[in-house]
């Protein structure tokens, strides 16, 4: 098999000089795929992205991007290198209108953004509308638009969102996997962590279930809903 | 008549006046709230900042004005103004390398950065002592007056004067074209934005690729400009005296503070808040009640609410009720 375009290989590690949190973990994404993490609370999911991320230090296992290895990279210089980053909370300039969020998004390119920022209002076409609004007047929904589409301004080569549905209506959410799915048609492989695990993994092309820091199970979204193991200890039944 | 004498009583002694000074209480205040903004503490050596700037474009426009140079009507000081700009930012680029980027480095808690500040001012105020001194400076030259009572007099041929100090008027256009020039700058240009970016959400920032020395250093170059500028525009107006701008510390604070901290529209309204107050509490108003009263109710006192020696608790009581009723400000400031 061929090596992931993302791929955290065997992360072990913990924040600072703590104990492990995460052993031997692996997480993978490729071009047009949708990855997510799930898991019990206190698994390691969030842990798991943001060692991807470069925001904690592995003592073990290593991290590479399009075949080149990324693991002693700061996240900014990651972004860098192409990954887009949406944290799960203040994810936004919520002083600043929608419009100056897209543009700070698209702060380390010297290219004209002007391309990048309509894609993002075709795919978010409530914030065309909402261009001059402080981003902070907006609802959960279309903040967690706004983020994405910050994120999506530095035409990032792969996606990490941080919980984008935490904390925003069933209807609402529903909406959000609608557009996550298409910014992953768009070719962007997207990694995410989600609480709502059953909805999460009916979108999912890959799935991780991670228990206590390590891989549970792992297969696509369909295998682990299947799985009775897997429905019986995380899904409810 | 008498309403109109009475009205230029008021403009005289009240409202030109009390704009010129909150024009340079809003110029110190804006620079106060950028620090608030970005760098996130209390600047305590900002009223320290205006004096040493203010200093060297003393020094310079005695120089210039040794060698002869002058500019008809308008004050010397204006054009040595730039050296004040250029060496203020000089020094307090050099006091961040030396000092703030050190606590920067251990994500220092504000207040701690707070007492660093006063350390800061301390040494400041030393500097500017040793090298000019403590005494009251005159540095303004050209024109005087805009117009004298004596000319404002003969032209209306009204009973009253009203006086129009060049000072006055310089402070009120050059703070409206700083002004102006500022908010373009933080709303129009892309560092500008990152400034604001930054203040608004520092992780972020920083995901998004924003340089946060950069945006320091900038930040820092110009409050330095807003300090000078500020301190020369006082100086002009009254005199200079390095202890003066120690002390203009507390109504600069109250300006930001009554608009909210890190709002820079706020810090322009809390400027001419406290000044208008400052004014008017301290005027006699006798002078223009006499004119607005019937002869029968004319007061016998002077009607003046505090002696101006008392003009500071004027800021006290405003930075009391504000942090009792709206502790955010006008503007919903923040705080860290």
């Amino acid at each position: 098999m061929a090596e992931p375009f993302l791929i955290g290989d065997a992360m072990t590690g913990g924040y600072g000089a703590g104990p492990d949190i995460l052993h031997s973990c692996t997480i993978a994404v490729d071009p047009g795929q949708i990855a997510v993490i799930v898991g019990p609370n206190g698994a390691g999911k969030s842990t798991g992205m943001k060692a991807v991320f470069g925001m904690l230090n592995l003592r073990e296992g290593s991290v590479r991007l399009d075949g080149e290895d990324i693991t002693h990279l700061t996240p900014q210089e990651r972004v860098i290198k192409g990954m887009g980053f949406v944290p799960q909370t203040q994810n936004i300039f919520t002083s600043m209108s929608v419009e100056e969020n897209l543009e700070m998004g698209a702060f380390i390119r010297r290219d004209d953004i002007r391309e990048t920022m309509e894609q993002v209002y075709d795919l978010f076409p409530i914030l065309r509308d909402k261009r001059h609004q402080a981003a902070g007047e907006l609802s959960g929904g279309q903040r967690q638009q706004v983020a994405v589409g910050r994120a999506l301004m530095t035409k990032p080569k792969v996606l990490i969102l941080d919980e984008p549905t935490a904390g925003v209506s069933p209807i609402v959410m529903d909406e959000l996997f609608d557009r996550i799915i298409e910014v992953a048609r768009t070719g962007i492989p997207i990694l995410m962590v989600e609480q709502n695990a059953r909805q999460a993994l009916e979108i999912a092309d890959r799935g991780y279930v991670l228990v206590q820091g390590r891989n549970a199970y792992t297969g696509s979204g369909q295998e682990l809903l299947a799985d009775p193991e897997v429905r019986k200890s995380f899904l409810g039944g | 008549m008498d309403f109109i004498n009475g009205l230029v009583v008021l403009m005289n002694f009240v409202l030109i006046p009390a704009t010129a000074y909150g024009a340079q209480l809003a110029l110190g205040a804006l620079g106060v709230t950028l620090i608030y903004g970005i760098l996130r503490f209390s600047n305590f050596a900002h009223g320290d900042t205006m004096a040493f700037g203010t200093m060297i474009t003393v020094l310079v426009t005695w120089w210039f004005q040794s060698m002869g140079i002058s500019f008809g009507p308008l004050p010397t000081a204006l054009f040595a103004l730039p050296f004040g700009i250029a060496a203020t930012a000089a020094l307090v680029l050099l006091t961040d390398r030396g000092v703030y980027q050190f606590y920067r480095a251990q994500k220092a808690k504000p207040v701690i950065l707070v007492i660093v500040s006063m350390g800061v001012m301390f040494v400041m105020n030393g500097v500017v002592r040793i090298i000019i001194g403590v005494d009251d400076q005159r540095f303004s030259d050209g024109e005087r007056f805009i117009f004298s009572v004596r000319e404002f007099k003969a032209t209306t041929g009204l009973r009253e004067g009203m006086a129009l100090k060049t000072t006055q008027g310089i402070t009120v256009i050059t703070a409206l074209i700083v002004v102006i020039a500022l908010f373009w700058f933080l709303n129009k240009t892309r560092t500008g934005k990152s400034m604001r970016a930054y203040a608004d959400n520092e992780d972020l920032a920083l995901l998004s690729g924003i340089n946060p020395e950069r945006v320091v250093a900038v930040t820092w170059i110009i409050v330095a400009a807003l300090a000078t500028i500020a301190g020369v525009l006082y100086g002009l107006d009254k005199s200079f005296k390095p202890f003066t701008y120690f002390q203009l510390l507390l109504p600069i604070f109250a300006s930001a503070i009554v608009g909210g901290l890190g709002s820079p529209l706020g810090a322009i309204a809390g400027g001419f808040v406290v000044a208008y107050s400052e004014v008017t509490i301290t005027y006699a108003w006798k002078k223009v009640l006499k004119y607005w009263m019937p002869e029968s109710l004319e007061p016998s006192t002077l009607m003046q609410l505090l002696s101006t020696e008392y003009k500071f608790a004027v800021s006290f009581m405003i930075l009391i009720v504000v942090l009792l009723f709206k502790p955010t400000g006008l503007f919903k400031g923040k705080a860290y």
